[in-house]
């Protein structure tokens, strides 16, 4: 929607502040809406520092009393950015709901298909659009760290002008994956294509060739996503170890019986910082008994655990790092090559530099487009057994690796087919604790005892937060202006200062 | 014609609501994409083009016109640090990667509801809207007969 411009507002006088508060409010280049604060005591060392999320979903409410069949459509309303993981995720629990969980061979690779494509899109553009602009450029001369490029450079159209090709083609790979997802769901966002118990259409001829003659350059320019991400991240390793990196646990769905990446369907399988198994393979429809979610007053955020290790010791990361750690093996060949590449910079142990889940994203855009390769070779794909149905359930568990990371959708219907329960916990949600501690090592490293704090060292927070890639539209309901705001507030609470960016 | 909006919060379908008007007008030589908001692959589309209208809903309609279609030039403006851009910033995507510059309008549509959760345009958009598309048509028209591209650069 068209709004009228908003005017910068001016800083307030004030008495300067002995403890101090700075917001960042929204925190930019991020999907969704959040703010950071972080409290400055009196010699300028960081207090406290949070990840806000300041909006509120309600999902959960609004879906009750719907009938089931209408779920994979008005979940996937969540969110325009990767509205397909919720799409699927629901769309699995109705599977079980309606007796269909085994899905004909031609809806399960339909499916699949429809998936990588997510993935693939979405990567490209969290790393072209929305990351790139902090890794390509160097620095402003001031800042202290690699991603430290003066404001007006941090942004996509930068990026296009200086590196007109490789944003050309992280366009392209975006195109590319929405078109799959279009060819398989029926439109780009808000698709229809998986119903209860399996698909609505398989993929035509026609379709599976048009899709076929973009494969190549997506190959290579996949190949050289990840090349970017190892170079940079090799290129600046002293300065990337240590932002924002702290040891975790890593929780992901792998495939069952040999452990493989699996982005679509699979078990439970959670590692703790040495590699130490954690969960071992356990059954999605069993979450319940393995996680919960704490509750804290100033988010709206829920802040999920391993029940066996408490809220304190439990929390985990999840998303294309945490998969890198948990699986066994990428079940493609040159992703896998990537990942042997990937872990060897710890020696084989789980990798828990935080900077480092822009190398695994890539690595996983590579797996993506090998997939939908292969995918694309199988005739399943234009088979007409679409739908199964079986035994009727009451209560059903969906699980997905969204390109952020493990995606719970958990429901119960009642006998008149209505939805009684409805529970969500979605990636960035199960990244609430890791990026809140990725927040407070980056004020802790950067801004602490700096008496004047720039806007550049602003942007290291935000820096941390996007390596997560967190999608708050999907954590909560998302409404407002992309914009940054910083206030300064003193001891008391009084606001001293603001300063704001369109 | 790109129309853009969400259909699910009323009148911010406006953009949309347009796109499908123009549609079901099959006008040779028109092409016409929805979308909920202007992301970095419509560029490419735009790049394909002589001529782009960007279509959506507003609230900063000047007076009492229900609608206005202004000329809208490449820049990179404040939108691309977030997930959705403006219509200057695809056009400079558009400029930057694939070396097209195609000559682009906006039409924005006076709305009065961009907050319910809801379908359907309300009352007085769905009057806006009409005089919108009556206008554009012109529009396509005038820019048909002279094989002109106003606003080109």
């Amino acid at each position: 929607m068209i709004e009228p411009p908003v005017q910068p507002s001016l800083p307030p006088t004030g008495s300067a502040p002995r403890r101090r508060t700075v917001v960042i409010d929204p925190v930019t280049r991020v999907e969704g809406h959040g703010k950071v604060t972080i409290l400055l005591d009196e010699h300028n060392e960081v207090a406290e520092a949070r990840l806000h999320i300041v909006e509120f979903r309600g999902f959960e409410r609004f879906v009750l009393g719907r009938p089931y069949w209408e779920m994979p459509v008005i979940v996937q309303r969540l969110c325009g950015i990767c509205p397909v993981s919720h799409h699927l995720a629901a769309a699995k629990a109705m599977d079980r709901i309606v007796g269909g969980e085994q899905l004909t061979p031609t809806a399960e690779k339909i499916r699949r298909l429809m998936h990588y494509g997510q993935i693939f899109q979405s990567h490209a553009l969290h790393f072209f659009h929305l990351a790139s602009p902090d890794l390509l450029f160097g620095t402003d001369g001031t800042a202290t760290s690699a991603f430290g490029a003066p404001a007006p450079q941090r942004n996509v159209l930068a990026v296009a002008a200086k590196f007109p090709e490789l944003a050309r083609q992280g366009v392209m790979m975006r195109k590319f994956g929405q078109e799959v997802i279009e060819a398989t769901a029926g439109k780009r966002i808000h698709g229809t294509g998986a119903v209860p118990g399996g698909v609505n259409k398989d993929l035509s001829l026609a379709e599976r060739d048009a899709l076929l003659t973009s494969v190549p350059p997506m190959i290579e320019w996949a190949r050289r996503a990840v090349q970017i991400a190892r170079d940079f991240t090799i290129g600046h390793l002293v300065e990337l170890l240590p932002f924002g990196s702290f040891d975790s646990s890593h929780l992901s769905l792998v495939r069952p019986g040999d452990g493989a990446l699996d982005l679509y369907d699979g078990v439970l399988r959670a590692v703790d910082k040495d590699g130490r198994r954690l969960l071992d393979d356990v059954d999605g429809q069993l979450y319940l008994d393995v996680l919960a979610e704490e509750v804290r007053p100033w988010s709206y955020m829920k802040f999920p655990f391993l029940k066996a290790l408490g809220p304190e010791k439990g929390w985990y990361r999840v998303g294309p790092l945490a998969r890198l750690n948990t699986c066994a093996f990428v079940p493609t060949p040159e992703a896998e090559a990537a990942r042997r590449e990937f872990l060897a910079l710890t020696h084989g142990r789980p990798n828990n530099v935080t900077m480092c889940y822009h190398w695994a994203r890539m690595i996983e855009l590579l797996h993506a487009i090998e997939v939908i390769r292969n995918l694309l070779d199988d005739p399943d794909l234009q088979g007409d057994d679409l739908v199964v149905r079986g035994p009727r359930r009451e209560e059903a568990v969906g699980v997905v690796e969204a390109p952020r990371g493990t995606l719970i959708h958990h429901y119960r219907v009642n006998r008149t087919d209505e939805v009684t329960l409805c529970n969500l916990i979605v990636a960035t949600t199960h990244n609430n604790e890791p990026m809140n501690r990725a927040v407070a090592k980056v004020a802790r490293d950067h801004l602490a005892g700096r008496a004047e704090i720039s806007e550049g060292l602003l942007n290291h927070i935000e820096v941390a937060i996007r390596a997560y890639d967190p999608c708050l539209s999907c954590a909560t309901h998302a409404l407002g202006r992309m914009a940054l705001r910083v206030e300064l507030y003193d001891c008391a609470g009084r606001l001293c200062a603001t300063a704001e960016r369109a | 014609m790109l129309g853009y909006g969400n259909p699910g919060r009323r009148d911010d379908g406006l953009g949309p609501a347009l796109a499908a008007r123009v549609e079901a007008l099959r006008l040779a030589g028109v092409t016409v994409e929805s979308d909920y908001q202007l992301a970095i692959e419509h560029a490419q589309l735009a790049a394909e083009h002589d001529i782009v209208v960007f279509a959506d809903a507003a609230t900063d309609v000047p007076g009492r016109a229900p609608f206005y279609l202004r000329p809208v030039a490449p820049s990179p403006d404040a939108s691309c640090s977030s997930h959705r851009l403006s219509p200057p910033a695809v056009l400079q995507l558009a400029a930057d990667c694939f070396g097209a510059r195609p000559a682009a309008w906006l039409v924005g549509i006076r709305a009065n509801d961009t907050v319910s959760f809801a379908e359907g345009l309300t009352a007085d958009a769905e009057r806006n809207l009409a005089a919108a598309l009556a206008a554009l048509a012109h529009s396509i028209d005038d820019w048909r007969r002279t094989a002109g591209r106003p606003g080109r650069s």
